[in-house]
């Protein structure tokens, strides 16, 4: 618990070491961490910028904002800049590089100096793109189709597709990072089942991470040799099969979306069990679920092409698997909703969070249902009911589950406190704002308005405008949490070691933690999540 | 169609509802009824329940097989055009539709149609991909180069029906719109024959086939130095490789743009390929010519086939 009488801990991470070499050369973990974090939130707020750019135009059904080919600039790198750059790397790489090594008890990750590397290489590829984009932009979508992207577009295709190619390798390096740290690392008595629920999350994304990236990395690089080169990969004239690029792209970037949300799930169990103090209910299913969505996620990558001339009976085949793939996220949600049974349930505002991620996340999980059914799936694909889809579990999910996990772990990163009402009315205003914006898609979807389009027919105005207001409310919500974060680093109440009475190791340390993590190596003796004995009672 | 993707549609909006609402009143009403009173209290231990496992993973499970075999069968029905279906070619290109009637009559970004009458089109793209999609009866497919792609709907109502490209095709992409006009069956003959027409599209394909020299080889007497090609359509050939193909749009295309790809057994690849030489408007005069010849020779002569169409489709075409 709180009490009046909390110091700051005279050495933590923070201070070991002042300027910027400390900084741009440390090998923490943390401070890597924290590095991560102001990367990605400049990344977010890049592509947020487009998001309203976006709305703001499509508030009238003319495009009368930007002309047609900047329209499709926007689109493009918000796409690119969220998936990339914000989505894929968030939680791994902010609350990941912090969390796993004190989760577990250890020092540090197993490679901090790749992990560092990882890091600039991160930055190597943002800058990349952030040059494609200022010297011009890119109007592929970030899905970069054949042969539009090879033979038409007269955009920074290459650029871009270099950015995401440098980038991929810092994914690869900090997944594999990870799943050594987590097989090689763990302090002792800290088994596997002992784990919190995060690590099996980022353990499975890790995967995902390791195999599914080279994918991408090839995919893009074809089309850059048949953009300058003229190799016939995809270019029919050329001999090559458009489509081919498709099944090449999704069967990384399918998978890609699990590591955009695996995460956040991983993010929820934490704030599921440190809410209602009690163990995360049929904790080995919901570990176990996140395998399951590795493995099954990289089956189902035919989904995104019923429409795309895929055979009838493959495309059966990836229906039935799409639908398999849905099961362990309906077990998880169902294992949260029971954890809050006779929990003591708390209503901060990283609990919030939670209640918000498994309501929107329930919904972007059912809308999935819709789009696995092929027969429905011919209506609705390519419309706006996949792009509320997909930002219901992109942003409903992922964006909800990082915001909710930097709250919950905000004062173990910073050792003070934010402001609670101001962190919970922007919570609500996310919630409402989100809602707002999305749900009248799934609607305009249904009635026919295709995505990607600048202009649209008059009567699919009014949702749009409601989608536009819900957008700016979005935007204040996201604003709020930059300034009140900011503001607790210096006028904040000092948090101390363990603001939430929460169990796990990272509350057994000081706030912030030590650059070394503990004073001494923890020994593990209790299962996750066991909130009989106060956590303090845990340090051995 | 349009009926019974709307009805699994709303079965799933009812599930969707019924399980929202489950896990959001669940979540609401324990976060009030065990809300923390203390700020030192701890929830219940409780680790787990496996009938409530299995139950939660199986009875989904059950759920989501009944949703797939529903959305496979609206599916399948969607794949299959009824066997006499009215053909219109379709291409696309950055950023209009342009559409071929068997009579000779050519549409851009307007589709006449007759209403009580399966339609079929048969697609393509002239340049990246675009998507056919008219939300009114519930159909979108991809118009992919290289390939033709069938698309069947069967109009019941007269009236204009929006069409919409799905698949982001550049620049103008939310420009490339167009309609589809459904009228009464007399209007539609009215329409056909009001239209200026420049003979049938099987005859500017015959005119082209002299123009390109094709008879020279293609002669029907089965003394030319490429296959008769009378009577071939939907027949089953062997070829040098010792495979079979069925000749449909698909081969024919290919035949023409990559001649010595699928050679026909007793032939040499000698054939030049017309890649660059037709357009993909061309390209459709040629095949539905070749087409129109299946009907011609419906005499015994003597034809390297050995079956029939196969039922469905055997090549990459879908839809």
């Amino acid at each position: 618990m709180p009490s009046s009488t909390v110091l700051i801990p005279p050495h933590h991470y923070l201070n070991d070491g002042y300027g910027i070499k400390s900084w741009l050369l440390t090998r923490d973990h943390k401070r890597i961490a924290l590095l991560y974090l102001a990367s990605v939130t400049f990344f977010f707020f890049v592509g947020g910028a487009m998001a309203v750019l976006i709305r703001l135009d499509l508030a009238t059904p003319a495009g009368d904002l930007v002309t047609d080919e900047t329209y499709n600039k926007l689109f493009t790198m918000h796409g690119v800049m969220m998936v990339f750059f914000f989505l894929i790397p968030a939680i791994p790489s902010v609350l990941g590089n912090f969390l796993v090594p004190i989760m577990i008890g250890a020092k540090d990750l197993a490679f901090p100096k790749l992990n560092l590397f990882s890091w600039y290489i991160f930055v190597t590829g943002g800058l990349f793109t952030l040059y494609a984009l200022i010297t011009g932009g890119v109007d592929t979508g970030w899905t970069f189709y054949t042969p539009f992207s090879t033979v038409s577009s007269t955009t920074n295709v290459i650029p871009t597709a270099l950015g995401i190619f440098i980038t991929g390798f810092s994914s690869i390096l900090t997944g594999l990072n990870f799943i050594v740290t987590i097989h090689r690392m763990r302090a002792p008595g800290m088994t596997w089942f002992r784990m919190p629920l995060f690590l099996w999350s980022t353990y499975a994304t890790s995967l995902i991470n390791v195999l599914g990236t080279p994918v991408i990395a090839i995919t893009v690089l074809l089309v850059a040799f048949e953009r300058v080169f003229h190799f016939g990969f995809f270019d029919p004239r050329l001999g090559g099969d458009p489509v081919l690029f498709q099944h090449m792209f999704w069967f990384y970037s399918h998978p890609a979306v699990y590591i955009m949300v695996l995460p956040a799930m991983g993010v929820i169990s934490e704030l599921v069990a440190a809410g209602c103090r009690k163990p995360v209910f049929g904790y080995p299913f919901v570990a176990f679920a996140s395998l399951a969505i590795a493995v099954l996620g990289f089956l189902v990558w035919g989904h995104h092409m019923f429409v795309a001339g895929e055979s009838v009976y493959s495309a059966m085949i990836f229906s039935i698997l799409s639908f398999l793939v849905a099961i362990p996220s309906a077990v998880k949600v169902f294992n949260w909703t029971a954890t809050m049974y006779k929990g003591a349930v708390s209503w901060d505002t990283a609990m919030l969070y939670a209640y918000g991620f498994i309501g929107l996340f329930t919904i972007g999980g059912l809308t999935g249902l819709f789009l696995a059914a092929i027969g429905l799936d011919v209506h609705v694909t390519d419309t706006y009911f996949i792009i509320a889809h997909f930002h219901y579990i992109m942003v409903g999910g992922t964006i909800m589950g990082y915001l909710g996990g930097l709250h919950y772990w905000w004062p173990k990163i910073s050792g003070r406190l934010y402001n609670e009402a101001l962190a919970k009315l922007s919570a609500g205003i996310i919630f409402i704002g989100f809602n707002l914006t999305f749900f009248p898609q799934f609607v305009v979807g249904y009635l026919g308005m295709p995505r990607r389009y600048h202009a649209y027919p008059p009567d699919f105005q009014v949702l749009n405008v409601l989608s536009s207001a819900g957008a700016s409310i979005l935007g204040v919500g996201y604003l709020l949490p930059m300034f009140y974060l900011m503001w607790s680093l210096r006028y904040g109440r000092l948090a101390g070691s363990n603001p939430w009475g929460a169990v796990g190791l990272e509350w057994t340390t000081t706030s912030p933690p030590p650059t070394e993590n503990f004073t001494q190596t923890p020994i593990v003796t209790w299962e996750a999540y066991d909130y009989r004995a106060p956590a303090e009672g845990h340090v051995a | 169609m349009a009926s019974r993707v709307d009805n699994l549609y709303f079965f799933l909006l009812a599930l969707a509802g019924f399980f929202s609402v489950l896990i959001a009143g669940l979540i609401i009403y324990y976060a009030i009824k065990y809300h923390r009173r203390s700020p030192d209290q701890i929830g219940a231990q409780i680790h787990g329940g496996m009938a409530l496992e299995i139950g939660w993973t199986v009875i989904p499970l059950l759920i989501t097989m009944v949703i797939f075999v529903w959305g496979a069968s609206v599916y399948y029905a969607m794949a299959r055009p009824p066997d006499e279906t009215l053909n219109v070619y379709v291409v696309g290109k950055q950023w209009m539709w342009k559409f071929q009637h068997l009579d000779g009559q050519r549409e851009i970004n307007e589709l006449h149609v007759p209403v009580g009458r399966a339609v079929k089109l048969i697609t393509t793209s002239e340049d990246v991909i675009h998507d056919f999609f008219v939300p009114a009866f519930r159909i979108k497919a991809d118009v992919v180069p290289g390939r033709y792609i069938n698309i069947w709907f069967h109009a019941t109502k007269p009236g204009r029906y929006r069409l919409f490209c799905a698949e982001y095709c550049g620049t103008r992409h939310s420009g490339m719109i167009g309609e589809v006009i459904a009228m009464e069956p007399s209007e539609y003959q009215a329409w056909l024959s009001g239209g200026v027409s420049e003979g049938s599209l099987a005859s500017a394909g015959e005119k082209l086939f002299q123009d390109l020299a094709c008879n020279t080889c293609h002669r029907p007497d089965a003394q030319g130095r490429g296959p008769v090609l009378d009577g071939l359509f939907g027949k089953t050939v062997q070829l040098q490789s010792g495979e079979t193909v069925t000749v449909d749009e698909a081969y024919v295309r290919e035949s023409i743009l990559h001649p010595t790809a699928q050679v026909t057994a007793g032939f040499q690849p000698i054939m030049p390929t017309f890649q660059g030489l037709v357009t993909e408007e061309q390209l459709l005069e040629l095949v539905e010519y070749v087409k129109s010849l299946a009907a011609r020779a419906e005499t015994p002569a003597a034809r390297p086939t050995t079956g029939g169409p196969a039922p469905g489709e055997a090549t990459p075409v879908k839809r």
